[in-house]
């Protein structure tokens, strides 16, 4: 079956005022009438449900740490990207759209990130409104900074905190809305499956994380904002806690599940320590601009890296890309460090680093100037390493970092379940094949202040909230039913082996055979490994036995059971996509300079999948992407 | 490196609890104290004992999430350090270390290192905000705003509300935390219009949740891993006073 | 009477009053200290400055209302305070270490009922003349050198004042955060400043029943 992005007709900077008019408004009297779920309170879900809540709508708002305010976005270091072009240079809504789809290695929908770009300028202005205190110029007026993937100095900053100060932004907006009553927020309660009933979501099933109580909330609509799936790694860049339950359980009750095998690797993370090791940590791509990445010639060199003298050592980076050098795009410096590594050369413990040398820049301009730039991010490397970066080269390596993959989701942000939206990072939408830096906050403050306060309403205009089922309805008894079911099987599995060791072995699979670089073989091997592992989790698993109330291996062991079966449809997806594009590296498709080869005859469109059952083989929805405004090139940064 | 900790065990908000007694032996200098517990807990979990709870998410010192005592100092020996960013190797082996949850009558315990921070939520919702409705905000660049002040409130509003201050201080205090956010919208222009309101009702907020008074003993400061400075303190106390002598406290209305 | 009933209900409104009464007590205190450092130019100027006191009538009572209502609100204050406070963590640490505080500020609600009684005591013996070695109400410098050559009360009163040292020593850099000073930049000055005048009060006060001890004065 063919997909319909639903996408409005005429020119492409006229859709989004097209679909604004076209659409269905609930009269304003009406709106209290209607009951709208959020989960998750990161960027995108606060967004969303102040923003619903300023418009009168009853809402309900759920995340699974003790506060709103702590949800992954918190995180995001470098910063927000919006064409207000306040620096002169050429920026404009068109160029912002166009490094994005490019960016994206040209599998992103057209309309969706030309609206995107078009919002960007506004979130801007919304969050100063709120009290954001972004970085200024000494004359008091906004400043700006240089991200990867473009010419201009767009992307605004709060330090190296940015994600921290928009988030907070959002958190108070919504703490208003919540003081006012218009939003119930329910924190330590995890979204553990959706409701589905006569073909459309009426909502959900919740956990209590602290009494383990299993509460059903009905609502008129349902909007997931539940963040990235990295986690499936097991190490990466997000916090322990990010999950892909939520939307696994919508993929399950019939929700498409979009692209799930493109996974941003980011080059510059700190490199894995030991087995002990919860949580890799980023280090900003910033640091590529004064930093120079190499790896001594001969494999297994055991010298300390200042005693490898110049000729001793491969700058790889700048040798494969004369010009780009060392600020070639995520995906390509993460492959480039990978390769060095397959042949023996890496360094450091395990022997999986690279060196990123600050020696030419202290020289060049002096330790104090390195301090203002990075300060920081030196001291965080330090506190984690050990190792002082102004005396030895850092040593990092690439790490799981974002997911473009989500659940699919038409032009009003609606998946095909009606009445079932999602929103930021946990849709698949506007990044394509690779994610550009600094556009991910912007994508998910897009949809959640502007995008689905307007698109819901088409949506709850066309049905009535006397229909909204009693959360006693079969429908919610039987997702309830479920959900308990699977707590009990948990708790009662008691095997032998600890959560965490499963989640290793699954990460260290999926790295292996569907990281960075991948080929059929080994994405075969990958779907042969994963339901074996599976197996032997439910049979083997051993879950803290302090039963059914505030139990932490308990959720833990949630999660994984769904990474688990995930896995499967991520390198399913990753094996029929049988080109290259942006992070998705076929190995077998690769052009003569080892760049990604993409196949625009087959394989420009969106793979949504809908789910058959656990262990069989999905059913593949396309949506086919059309191009009219811009043209397809191959990407080439030498 | 070999270490004995001192962990305070308790079931449950009402159970009683006490300080239990484990060694790790296995522990290496470049573990993290959160990751020291991870394994920690696979061991006990093998043993059929119960594993340690304590919050934790980001794990690099961002979302406020972690946090309990630590050898008696909120968050550990180190300074400017969360919880999770704390590492083994600022400790000697065969240190004895007591780990306590952070204790304040606002912060009720839910089960051995984890606790309620909710009442912090409460304080934010009674006034730790702009109205601004989404789509009514003029171009950024119309609100210009000196870099010094800018700065000076992204100083304060950089708090991650970890409720490490009201744990270390004597007198059980919130005023760090309320005071970084009174003082982060008050500095800026936009925050102006309610600034006066939003410091009546915090701090009203704040006292009704049953936390103590500054005495202006400083620890809070030592102990903030973000580096609060407690001049925030001061500036919410004129705040205050400015506030009180002109408006009567009113209830947060729909935009 | 509203905004001030709230003021006063709210914790943040008690300290205020608590620094603002301080502050008045303290004038009084550094004013009272150079008044009595006379005796050391000999009984004339020390008598005649009591006597000019005792002069100006109603405005001495003016003066020891303010005192008194000060004192009053100062201590309630201060009581209600340190309740809440104590109110807020029921179940207190098993381990805990100080990084910041000091002992001073510790121990203020012990300091202030210790100058509390003192004061009490003092204005029994040289303003109510009620204990003591018999008075006159005219020859204070006589008062005086008598009171501190007995070496009990001579001690009582070093003591005593060392403990109005302590409390201001935290109290004079406390009451002005207190009021709102927050300049990060004179915050150095804030946190010398204090003690100095703290040191500077026990000192002066210390050295005259030390000097009449000691025989400098008789
Ligand atoms: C270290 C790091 C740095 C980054 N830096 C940048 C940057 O500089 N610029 C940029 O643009 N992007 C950056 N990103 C990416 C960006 O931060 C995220 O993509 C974005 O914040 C995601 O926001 P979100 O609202 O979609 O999801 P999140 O912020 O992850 O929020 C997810 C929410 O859903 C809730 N939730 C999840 N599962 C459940 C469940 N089962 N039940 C109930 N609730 C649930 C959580 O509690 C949380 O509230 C960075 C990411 C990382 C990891
Ligand atoms: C000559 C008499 C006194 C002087 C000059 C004095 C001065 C001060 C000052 C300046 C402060 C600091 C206020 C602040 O932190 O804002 C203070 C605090 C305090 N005073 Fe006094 N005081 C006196 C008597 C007393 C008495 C009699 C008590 C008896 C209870 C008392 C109890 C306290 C307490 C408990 C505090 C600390 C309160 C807090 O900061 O939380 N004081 N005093
Ligand atoms: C060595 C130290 C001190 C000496 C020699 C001293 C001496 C005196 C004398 C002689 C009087 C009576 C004055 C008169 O009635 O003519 C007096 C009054 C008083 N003293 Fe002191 N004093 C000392 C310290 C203090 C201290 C530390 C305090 C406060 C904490 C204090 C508070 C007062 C007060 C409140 C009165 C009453 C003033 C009045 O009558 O209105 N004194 N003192
Ligand atoms: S002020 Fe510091 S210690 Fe207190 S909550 Fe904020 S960050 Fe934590
Ligand atoms: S420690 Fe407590 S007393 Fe005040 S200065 Fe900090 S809140
Ligand atoms: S876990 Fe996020 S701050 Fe420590």
């Amino acid at each position: 079956m063919e997909l319909n992005g639903n996408i409005p007709g005429g020119p492409l900077e006229k859709k989004w005022d097209q679909r604004r008019f076209e659409m269905k408004l609930v009269n304003p009297a009406n709106k209290r009438k209607y009951k709208v779920i959020v989960v998750g309170s990161g960027l995108a879900g606060a967004a969303a449900a102040a923003s619903l809540g300023q418009l009168g709508y009853e809402v309900l708002c759920f995340c699974y740490q003790d506060s709103a305010r702590r949800a992954h976005s918190i995180a995001a270091q470098g910063g927000i990207n919006a064409a207000k072009n306040y620096q002169n240079d050429g920026d404009s809504v068109f160029r912002l759209f166009y490094d994005t789809i490019k960016g994206g290695d040209f599998r992103a929908r057209e309309a969706n990130v030309y609206r995107l770009a078009e919002i960007s300028a506004a979130i801007i202005d919304q969050c100063v409104a709120l009290g954001v205190p972004f970085a200024r110029e000494y004359s008091g007026y906004l400043a700006n900074r240089s991200f990867g993937g473009a010419q201009v100095s767009r992307t605004f900053y709060a330090r190296g905190q940015t994600g921290q100060q928009l988030l907070l932004g959002a958190y108070a907006a919504l703490s208003r809305e919540i003081a006012v009553g218009q939003v119930r927020m329910f924190p330590r309660s995890e979204m553990l499956d959706l409701v589905v009933a006569d073909g459309r979501a009426r909502g959900i099933v919740v956990r209590n994380l602290v009494t383990g109580e299993m509460t059903c909330h009905s609502a008129d609509a349902v909007l997931l904002a539940t963040g990235g799936y990295t986690n499936v790694f097991n190490l990466s860049t997000n916090a322990v806690g990010c999950n892909v339950t939520a939307i696994w359980r919508a993929y399950r009750r019939g929700a498409f599940f979009a692209n799930p095998c493109f996974t941003q690797i980011h080059p510059t993370c700190i490199p894995v320590a030991g087995e002990h090791q919860s949580k890799l940590t980023l280090m900003s791509e910033s640091l590529r601009n004064d930093g120079r990445i190499w790896v001594p010639v001969n494999a297994g060199d055991p010298r300390h890296p200042g005693e490898i003298p110049e000729a001793e050592r491969d700058y790889f980076l700048e040798r494969r890309y004369p010009t780009f050098g060392n600020l070639v795009p995520r995906d390509v410096a993460s492959r480039a460090a990978k390769a060095v590594c397959d042949e023996g050369r890496g360094v450091g413990p395990g022997k999986r680093g690279v060196y990123l040398d600050f020696a030419d820049a202290l020289s060049r301009l002096g330790e104090d100037v390195i301090r203002e730039r990075y300060g920081n991010l030196f001291e965080m490397y330090e506190q984690i390493t050990g190792e002082n970066p102004y005396r030895q080269p850092m040593r990092i390596y690439p790490a799981p970092h974002y997911a473009m993959g989500g659940l699919w989701v038409d032009y009003n942000l609606m998946s095909n379940l009606p009445g079932l939206h999602v929103l930021g990072e946990a849709n698949f939408s506007d990044h394509g094949a690779n994610r550009l830096g600094a556009s991910a906050l912007m994508q998910g403050l897009a949809d959640g202040y502007f995008i689905i306060p307007c698109t819901i309403g088409d949506y709850l205009a066309r049905i009535s909230p006397k229909d909204r089922l009693p959360a006693d309805h079969p429908a919610f008894q039987q997702a309830r039913k479920d959900a308990e079911d699977r707590i009990r099987r948990l708790l009662s599995a008691n095997g032998s082996r600890p959560v965490e060791s499963f989640h290793r072995e699954l990460g260290e699979l999926l790295w292996n055979f569907c990281g960075m670089a991948r080929n059929e073989k080994g994405l075969k091997e990958a779907l042969a490994r994963v339901p074996v592992l599976r197996d032997e989790f439910w049979r083997n698993v051993r879950v803290s036995s302090e039963g059914e109330g505030f139990n932490q291996s308990l959720e833990k062991a949630g999660r994984v059971a769904d990474f688990l079966e995930f896995a499967e449809l991520l390198a399913f997806d990753a094996l029929n996509r049988d080109e290259s594009c942006g992070a998705h590296f076929r190995e077998e498709h690769e052009t003569p300079d080892g760049e990604a080869l993409r196949d625009d005859a087959r394989f420009a469109y969106v793979a949504a999948w809908e789910f058959t059952g656990v262990g069989q083989s999905p059913v593949l929805h396309k949506e086919p992407l059309a191009f009219e405004a811009v043209h397809l090139t191959q990407r080439s940064y030498k | 490196m070999k270490l004995t900790l001192k962990i305070w065990r308790q079931e449950g908000p009402r159970a009683p609890g006490r300080l239990v007694e484990y060694r790790v032996d296995d522990a290496s200098p470049d573990m993290s104290f959160l990751e020291m517990l991870d394994v920690l807990n696979i061991r006990l979990l093998t043993q059929g004992e119960r594993p340690i709870a304590f919050d934790s998410d980001c794990r690099e010192g961002i979302c406020g999430m972690c946090g309990f005592l630590i050898g008696g100092v909120a968050h550990g020996p180190q300074k400017l350090t969360t919880t999770c960013q704390l590492f083994l190797r600022h400790f000697r082996d065969g240190d004895t270390i007591v780990v306590e949850p952070f204790r304040s009558r606002g912060f009720p315990v839910i089960k051995d290192l984890v606790v309620d921070r909710s009442a912090f939520d409460q304080i934010q919702q009674a006034g730790g905000f702009i109205s601004a409705r989404t789509g009514s905000a003029p171009e950024a660049n119309s609100i210009l705003i000196p870099k010094e002040i800018s700065d000076r409130a992204m100083d304060a509003a950089t708090c991650i509300g970890c409720a490490a201050c009201v744990a270390a201080c004597p007198n059980g205090s919130a005023m760090l935390f309320t005071a970084a956010r009174v003082s982060h919208l008050s500095l800026l222009p936009q925050g102006h219009p309610e600034r006066k309101q939003r410091v009546l009702r915090m701090v009203h907020e704040m006292e009704r949740l049953g936390f103590g008074s500054c005495s202006n003993h400083g620890e809070c400061e030592a102990v903030c891993p973000k580096g609060i400075s407690i001049d925030f303190i001061a500036r919410l106390n004129r705040e205050f006073i400015r506030a009180s002598a002109v408006e009567t406290m009113e209830p947060v209305r729909k935009v | 009477m509203g905004r001030i009933g709230a003021f006063w209900r709210s914790l943040v409104g008690k300290k205020v009053v608590m620094a603002v009464t301080g502050v008045i007590l303290l004038l009084y205190i550094i004013g009272h200290l150079l008044g009595n450092l006379q005796i050391f130019e000999g009984p004339e100027r020390l008598n005649a400055y009591a006597a000019f006191l005792k002069s100006t009538g109603e405005l001495l009572w003016a003066v020891r209302i303010v005192l008194l209502v000060s004192l009053v609100l100062h201590v309630i204050a201060s009581v209600q305070v340190s309740l809440a406070s104590k109110r807020s963590r029921p179940a207190d640490y098993i381990e805990k270490k100080s990084i910041e505080t000091s002992y001073a500020a510790r121990t203020m609600i012990w300091s202030g009922p210790l100058i509390f009684l003192y004061v009490v005591y003092h204005l029994a013996m040289f303003t109510f003349l009620v204990t003591g070695p018999g008075y006159s109400p005219t020859d204070v410098y006589r008062n005086e050198v008598q009171a501190f050559q007995v070496p009990a009360i001579s001690a009582f009163y070093v003591v005593a004042i060392i403990f109005l040292g302590m409390h201001l020593y935290h109290g004079a850099w406390s009451m002005l955060h207190t009021l709102g000073a927050s300049n990060p930049r004179y915050r150095v000055l804030r946190r010398t400043i204090a003690p100095i005048v703290a040191i500077a009060i026990t000192v002066g006060y210390i050295a005259i029943p030390i000097a009449v001890l000691l025989g400098f004065i008789s």
